[in-house]
């Protein structure tokens, strides 16, 4: 039966088989814009996956009341309250959060990720589904975001979380904290990645 | 329940609800943050000034100068701070649209002699891992105890005396840029600042 779904293979596959970074390479923006350290990967994919996490559960809630045809403005209005709801919110009472992701919030609503999952699964899905295709789906963004960041970090700062471990002065290769280093460390990643689940599948 | 149908009405229907519930939700909101959001923003001011200044027992918040300028957009903001009802220094707010990715907002205090407290950034929007490391205290420490009337604050590069940060040098510009448009104000409304005392 198609209604009956395989709770732990739908969390897992947000993880590893269809990781939304590594595999389906939704949400690029973020993934490259916001990377530059470890602690930034891993603050917007928090604030993403809560995001993702109620949008999905609205939308599975509401999906039989819209007409098909305008389903996706539909989804981007709640898409966008939810994140201005959370920027509004992290700012009122978590001002040092804010100061530190502010201006990654505004692009969750660009992002791809919570669309495409709105769209493709909590749509067509029961809510209990929904939530944990978006918690599945937002740890594999969170993990990948986090892995990303530290590459980029310990080639480009020689720190991880902020804690360096080499010399004040020391070269780095400050590349890897430009745009083009997103792509370079983006790419090899996607390869190990991909060349480490396929053998194990 | 099976999905609505494609008809004209349901569609307005559908998507007018869907935008009366968000604005609502929207609404409310707001109306629970823009009180913390706002006292968040004093409060923020005033750990930087104590920051930037000396030892003052006034309230710089509540005797703010505001000065037209022709370097900034909107007006300038002079802190002044007093002590025991002398003149101890005055916290100025320097800006400058030409950062890496646009505006960048300092905090400079100086003292009555012009010479810099210390600096605090306000606002920025520089390249994480970059640019933002004007906010580190090795960058900064080198502003501090120094008279911009003898202390050159272009970068090396442009014959001056700031150190630029690696790879930022666009960053550092700039910063140094906002520095002297507040030493600018601060020497050309010293006057004007000390009348403020009480």
């Amino acid at each position: 039966m198609a209604e009956k779904v395989n709770q732990t293979q739908n969390f897992l596959k947000g993880i590893i088989k269809e990781n939304p970074v590594f595999v389906m390479l939704l949400g690029m923006c973020p993934t490259l814009g916001v990377t530059s350290s470890a602690f930034n990967g891993l603050g917007m994919g928090v604030a993403t996956m809560f995001v993702l996490l109620m949008s999905n559960i609205v939308v599975s809630l509401v999906k039989t009341q819209i007409p098909s045809k305008v389903r996706i403005p539909a989804f981007i209005i709640i898409i966008a309250s939810f994140v201005t709801i959370v920027e509004m919110v992290l700012e009122a009472f978590i001002p040092f959060l804010y100061e530190q992701l502010g201006i990654f919030i505004p692009l969750i609503v660009v992002n791809c990720l919570i669309l495409g999952r709105a769209e493709a699964f909590a749509s067509k899905n029961n809510i209990g589904s929904a939530v944990i295709d978006a918690l599945g789906m937002g740890l594999g963004f969170v993990i990948a975001l986090t892995a990303l960041g530290a590459v980029r970090e310990i080639l480009g700062s020689g720190s991880i979380f902020e804690m360096k471990f080499v010399a004040e002065d020391a070269n780095t290769f400050i590349l890897f904290i430009l745009p083009p280093g997103a792509f370079i460390a983006l790419a090899y990643l996607t390869v190990l990645f991909n060349k480490i689940s396929i053998k194990n599948t | 329940m099976s999905k609505k149908k494609d008809t004209f009405i349901n569609m307005v229907v559908s998507l007018f609800v869907i935008t009366i519930v968000a604005g609502f939700s929207l609404g409310f909101v707001n109306e629970l943050t823009v009180g913390p959001i706002e006292k968040g923003k004093i409060e923020r001011k005033v750990i930087a000034l104590k920051m930037v200044l000396p030892e003052f027992d006034n309230n710089p918040v509540e005797q703010v100068l505001l000065i037209k300028s022709d370097f900034a957009k909107d007006s300038v903001e002079v802190y002044p701070a007093f002590k025991e009802g002398a003149f101890v220094g005055a916290a100025v707010i320097g800006s400058t649209e030409k950062g890496f990715s646009g505006l960048i907002k300092i905090m400079v205090g100086f003292k009555p002699d012009g010479i810099i407290q210390n600096i605090q950034v306000l606002e920025q929007k520089e390249t994480p891992g970059l640019g933002t490391k004007m906010k580190d205290e090795k960058f900064l420490a080198q502003f501090r105890e120094k008279n911009p009337s003898a202390f050159n604050l272009k970068v090396t590069k442009d014959g001056g005396e700031v150190d630029a940060l690696t790879g930022a040098t666009i960053t550092t510009r700039a910063f140094g840029e906002a520095v002297q448009m507040a030493y600018d104000e601060f020497v050309k409304n010293n006057s004007s600042i000390i009348e403020l005392k009480n």
